[in-house]
Order: structure tokens, then C-alpha cells, then sequence
């Protein structure tokens, strides 16, 4: 069977192999790579480019799943707007799996709730005409990546003077979570290994305070097991040539400055909130976006303020996310991963969202976790 | 436009006209024209016995529609046991509005999907439900079939059986959830509705020793021989590579983020057979114009009894997981 391109290029079986064999050879001291970006532990797992790799090339899986870092009170946000029938939820795929305090999204959808999922931000616009007597709330999520469409949304909705759709808005930012690791001194990561996508909007820029902070090569690279697999050699030669740089690896799409037009979209509408919480993490400064003062009137958080929770609350006490997210365990670590916490049924956010830690593990790990026992 | 009526399930007048006018039209066999209570028949040999409603949305897709789907399904149940498809039964739930052109259309289809196997429907329901209480249109569908080869388990398969499939996979699946979720791709995404029967008789003619066989609908591949691994308790190795797979349908599985093998095929079937006959087997399936891609996938093994393990091209391995979650609705 032929394949696409991309495809055939960027898995093929030759190029992986004689990377891997590059690897072994040119390897000469254990390296700890964080994938920011649960989808590049997803590639990691899905392949199985552990296997191929040596002993020395460690992954710490770091913090980049918008819908594992949510944290429950922000989900509980959602499920008590919910709670009115004059509101419609929207939002993407995964999120409304993940557990709050007490529910789901997905719960309260089957108790009769209006809860949609959407696949693209400007399905909005349809609900919003379909249920004119409605309010349309918009519960975004993502990293960099999305926000330019949650961007292009509130353009529209302005310009077109609509007047049923809100936002509440939860829009992350990479660089701070990967500071806030690194300070915290408790994970021992020396390389990173950054999503290429989030680049495409942003630039590889954002690495540059990281890479010189830290003293850690950090190789912007694709979702293909080729690019994965390049991207580490190229960390390997970092150290050996004694370079501690941002490295473009995914050059089909990514460059220094990024798209430009999208970044003056972002900054129009958004601005960085003074904290976020990151679930696992905690509160990190300026981690992520809200909706600049101005646009208040589109802000579900102001609009509907009085009705939103606001007390932190704290994860199932068995559940290590937390850890996991910070890069200091491995979802093997976990005494509930694959009993009380399975996909089907997830405790933590980590098993939730298919680019989770935990739900790769689940999903492809489960030989290498049999060879072990 | 001539619509389905609540009358036309009423058990009057326009029910007998519905019957006469349309259902004999296509469907016309003697038995069936008795219009008795029941259809009497005087098999010869064992018989196989099976059901399937069919609920797929939308009723009409590429490559097929509900009804060609309605016999297709249940030919090919009976046919994974060895059964030649000789009668099936067919009950229609109707939505009060349906075009009655829609209706003729699915009608047709069926009629057309039996000549392909000579199965007859023998006897019939209609029910016609106030619009809202269904979408469209639901059929049931029982086959019985005379069982020619004997013997065919979930629980026979030996290490060292090979394990094959007789085409491309995942194309009923992704056709739907394509066209479903209006998502266009170059290219033709399109069902593979089709009766298997006279595939598994070039099989039983040519003398293959068939130890297992399924058509992996729901579930996909991976269901299929996910139930094979536990139910003979063996190992199964397949050759991720050697997976057919469309163009097309890898396509839409990247976009979405599936795996091929978990979506549902209406016009494969997944075969086990000893090692020295997996060549001929092969051989026989590509003759037919149903198996012109099959391949040879993997075979049993018994390191890792009871799963399924995914070789990579490049020396890597992994489990291939039962599909869970939140799948597709009513694709079939």
C-alpha cells in the first residue's frame, strides 16, 4: 500500500533505523530529555523509539497537555455555568472528560446539560445562530497553538456584533511551566525537545531565554518519528560540541520569528494573566492569557462572576499528575495507573486527554510494562 | 413527494399495498408470497442461525446504504461459520415522512445485495413510528444458512497459524465518520459493503483448513483478533507494514488521530490457517475479486498468550489495545 508522502518520509523504517544507529553511536553521556509536548510522548510511545534508543537517552515527560494542566477549579467553572439552562458549553474533544471536583462535563452532558463539543472554535458561530436565546459559552483551551482561532473567533464575533457568545478563556503559555520546572530544581533535565506547532505560531524565539538560563539544547521538531528520532541526535551533538542552543529541526513550517500576523491577533484581543494555576504545578506568574479589559463585556469571567467557584482544590490524594507533570515520576510510578485510573475511568487529568502521560503509557506502553514485571 | 405514512404500518389497506406494490416488487419469492404467519422450510443439513438491526446514520453513504448493508451484514454472519445464506428474515421500523423513493431505493439495493448470494427473504415486518420516534429508518434482518464447512472457532487457533485479511481496512469506518462529520478529502473514502459468501466458498472449494474466521465490523481488526488471542489463549503478532490500509483512510485517521485497524469494516474478513496452507489461501482470496488485496498479516505465537502484538518495521513493538471509549455510534 502506498502512503502519503509525509507519511513514507517521516516513519520510514530505513531512516529510523539508521538514526537510532547514529544515536548508539555517537552517545557519550546519559542525557535527560524533557518532550515538553504530550504529543511528542505520544509519537515517543506510539513507535516504541524507546526501544531503539540506548540507556543513556532518558525522556521526562513534561507539561505541554492543555487538558492534563486544567485545573479542577477551572473545570468546575465550566460545570457550574452549565448548571443554567440559558448556557450552551462549547469546547474541544478531550476536556470534557476531565474530572472536576464533583463532575464532568461529559456527566453533566448525559444529565440533559447543553454541553458541545466542537471541533473547530468557529463551529461556534452556528451555535450561536442555531440558539439565539442563548448564551454560547466558549471554554478555550490550548497552548499557542489554538489561541490564534480563539483569536479569530472574538474577531468575528465583534465584527459581527454578535451578542450570545462568551469566553472563558484558558489559553497556557509553554515558556513559563518549563521555567517553573527548571527553578524548582527537583526534575534533573538537561535538553529539551519542543513542539514544533506551537513554533509555527510563536517562532522558535521563546526557547532563546531557556536555552541560555539553562545551559539545555532545545531542538524545535515535528510529531514524526523521524523527527524525533533526528532531533535527539542533533542534542547529542549539542553536548559533544559543547553548544547549549535553540535548534530548528521541524524546518518544514517552523522559523525564528514565527507568524507574526497570528502573534498581533493574540496580543489585540489577550494578555497574560498576572497567575495561573497549573494543575500539579501550582501557580506560576504570567503562565497564561485572559481577555484584555477591555473586551470585558465577552469575559464568561466577569459576565458570570458571581456564579464561579474560585477555592483551589487539590487532586485525588493517590493521584501523582502532579509529579508527573513536573517531570519526577513516571506514570509506572503510580500505584492506581491501570487499576483504579484507566482511561475509560481517569482519576488524574494525565489519563484523560489521549496526549496524557498516563494515557500513552496506557495506550502503547503496556508491553514494556509486561517485559518488566 | 410520496411519503411513508403511520397508516402504512397501520396493518391495513395501505400496509397490504406497501407489501404487494413495493416489498414483492423487489423481494417476490414463493415462499414469502404464501404471506402466512410464518415461512416453513425444509432444510437439508445443519444451519446456522443469526441477527443484526441495522441503525447506520447517514442510510445512504458512499459505497452502499442501509439496506445493501442490511443484507451484506447478516450474509456475512452466516457466513464466517460456514454457512451458505439461504433465507433471512427483514423487519423495517419506518419514520413517519420518509420518501417513499428512499424507501424504494433501500428496497432495491437489498434486492440487488441478495442476487449476489441467491439468500431470499422469506418473511417481514413493517412498522411505521410517529415522525421523531426514529431516524428514518431501522431494519432487523435474521439469516439462516446451511452450514457447508464445519468447525470454524474463535478457539482453534494454534501457535504457529497464520492470520490473514482479505483487504485495505477501516473503510466502512472512516466513510461514515467522514461523511458524518462532513469532512472532505480527496480522493474516493468509500464503504466496503459486501456479502463475503462466495469468497469463503472459493475458500472451502479450494480445500484451505479454516481454523478461524470473522468479519471485523465494530471494533475493527483489532477487536477481532483481539477476542482470537484470549479466546484460544495464544500470542498474535501481526507486521504493522503488512496491514493494508487506503490512502484515504490513513489520511482521515491521522487527522482524527485513529488507528485503522480499530475502524469497522463491512466487506472483510479477518482468517486463521495452518502455517503450510497460508500461501494457497492467499492465492485463492486474491483470485476474488472481495480479497484482490489481501495480505498475510501475522501469525499466532506463544510468547504473550492472550495479546496482540504490533511489530514495527524498525524493530520495535508494541500491544495492540481493544478499541475503548467512546467509539463511533451507529455506523452499522
Amino acid at each position: 500500500m502506498s502512503k502519503v508522502n509525509y507519511l513514507k518520509d517521516f516513519r520510514d523504517s530505513k531512516k529510523i533505523q539508521a538514526l537510532a544507529k547514529l544515536i548508539r553511536d555517537e552517545v557519550d553521556r546519559p542525557i535527560k530529555i524533557m518532550e515538553v509536548c504530550g504529543g511528542h510522548t505520544h509519537t515517543i510511545m506510539k513507535y516504541g523509539l524507546k526501544q531503539l534508543l540506548p540507556e543513556e537517552i532518558d525522556f521526562i515527560h513534561g507539561p505541554g497537555c492543555p487538558v492534563c494542566i486544567m485545573p479542577k477549579e477551572r473545570i468546575d467553572h465550566a460545570i457550574a455555568l452549565a448548571q443554567d439552562e440559558k448556557n450552551i458549553i462549547a469546547t474541544l474533544g478531550d476536556m470534557i472528560r476531565v474530572p472536576g471536583s464533583k463532575s464532568s462535563l461529559q456527566k453533566e452532558r448525559a444529565k440533559g446539560k447543553n454541553v458541545k463539543i466542537v471541533y473547530a472554535p468557529f463551529d461556534i458561530l452556528k451555535i450561536a445562530k442555531e440558539n439565539p436565546d442563548k448564551n454560547v459559552i466558549y471554554f478555550a483551551i490550548g497552548f499557542e497553538t489554538t489561541t490564534p482561532m480563539t483569536a479569530a473567533l472574538i474577531e468575528r464575533v465583534i465584527k459581527e456584533n454578535i451578542k450570545n457568545v462568551y469566553f472563558h478563556i484558558n489559553h497556557v503559555l509553554v515558556p513559563p511551566p518549563v521555567k517553573a520546572i527548571m527553578d524548582s530544581g527537583e526534575a534533573k533535565i538537561d535538553s529539551f525537545i519542543a513542539p514544533s506547532h506551537v513554533s509555527v505560531i510563536t517562532g522558535a524565539k521563546i526557547y532563546k531565554e531557556i536555552a541560555e538560563l539553562y545551559k539545555t539544547p532545545v531542538v524545535v521538531a515535528g510529531f514524526e518519528p523521524v523527527d524525533i528520532m533526528e532531533s535527539i541526535l542533533w542534542i547529542i551533538r549539542q553536548f559533544k560540541e559543547n553548544r547549549r542552543e535553540v535548534e530548528i529541526q521541524y524546518k518544514r513550517a517552523v522559523n525564528w520569528e514565527g507568524n507574526i500576523k497570528a502573534q498581533e491577533m493574540i496580543n489585540k484581543y489577550m494578555e497574560p494573566r498576572k497567575t495561573f494555576r497549573w494543575r500539579g504545578i501550582g501557580d506560576i506568574p504570567y503562565s497564561a492569557l485572559k481577555l484584555k479589559d477591555e473586551y470585558g463585556e465577552l469575559d464568561a469571567e466577569k459576565v458570570f462572576k458571581d456564579i464561579l467557584p474560585n477555592k483551589p482544590i487539590n487532586d485525588h490524594k493517590l493521584c501523582i499528575c502532579g509529579d508527573i507533570l513536573k517531570g519526577i515520576a513516571k506514570p509506572y510510578d503510580c500505584k492506581v495507573f491501570g487499576t483504579t485510573c484507566t482511561p475509560q475511568n481517569p482519576l488524574g487529568s494525565c489519563m484523560v486527554s489521549s496526549e496524557g502521560a498516563c494515557a500513552a503509557y496506557y495506550k502503547y506502553g503496556k508491553l514494556q510494562y509486561l517485559n518488566k514485571l | 413527494m410520496k411519503q411513508i405514512l403511520l397508516s402504512h404500518g397501520g396493518g391495513g389497506e395501505e400496509t397490504q399495498k406497501l407489501i404487494k406494490k413495493l416489498f414483492f416488487k423487489y423481494f417476490s419469492n414463493p415462499i414469502l408470497e404464501k404471506m402466512e404467519d410464518a415461512a416453513i422450510i425444509n432444510p437439508n443439513s445443519k444451519l446456522a442461525f443469526t441477527t443484526d438491526s441495522f441503525t447506520v446514520s447517514p442510510i445512504f453513504f458512499k459505497g452502499g446504504d442501509i439496506g445493501k448493508l442490511a443484507i451484506a451484514g447478516t450474509v456475512n454472519d452466516l457466513s464466517m461459520m460456514g454457512a451458505k445464506p439461504k433465507y433471512l428474515s427483514c423487519s423495517f421500523i419506518i419514520e413517519e415522512g420518509l420518501p417513499f423513493e428512499d424507501l424504494e431505493k433501500i428496497v432495491s439495493s437489498m434486492a440487488e445485495e441478495m442476487k449476489k448470494t441467491g439468500v431470499q427473504i422469506i418473511t417481514g415486518d413493517t412498522k411505521v413510528v410517529p415522525k421523531g420516534s426514529a431516524d428514518k429508518i431501522f431494519i432487523n434482518t435474521t439469516g439462516i444458512g446451511e452450514v457447508v464447512y464445519e468447525g470454524i472457532s474463535s478457539h482453534n487457533i494454534e501457535e504457529g497459524d497464520f492470520i490473514l485479511v482479505s483487504g485495505t481496512v477501516g473503510d466502512h469506518g472512516a466513510c461514515i465518520m467522514a461523511q458524518r462529520e462532513e469532512i472532505e478529502l480527496e480522493g474516493n473514502l468509500s464503504s466496503d459493503c459486501a456479502s463475503l459468501w462466495s469468497l469463503v466458498e472459493d475458500l472451502i472449494n479450494a480445500g484451505i483448513t479454516i481454523k478461524a474466521m470473522r468479519d471485523p465490523t465494530r471494533g475493527g481488526l483489532s477487536a477481532v483478533l483481539n477476542e482470537w488471542a484470549e479466546q484460544s489463549s495464544i500470542g498474535i503478532e501481526i507486521e504493522e507494514e503488512k496491514i493494508p490500509v487506503k490512502d484515504e483512510v490513513q489520511g482521515l485517521c491521522e487527522l482524527l488521530g485513529l488507528e485503522a485497524y480499530s475502524l469497522a469494516n463491512e466487506g472483510k474478513l479477518v482468517l486463521a490457517v495452518p502455517e503450510k496452507e497460508a500461501e494457497k489461501a492467499l492465492e485463492v482470496m486474491r483470485k476474488n475479486e472481495l480479497g484482490r488485496n489481501s495480505e498475510i498479516i501475522g501469525k499466532a505465537t506463544s510468547d504473550y498468550k492472550g495479546k496482540v502484538i504490533l511489530k514495527s518495521p524498525y524493530g520495535s513493538k508494541r500491544i495492540m489495545e481493544i478499541p475503548a471509549g467512546e467509539l463511533l455510534p451507529r455506523i452499522c
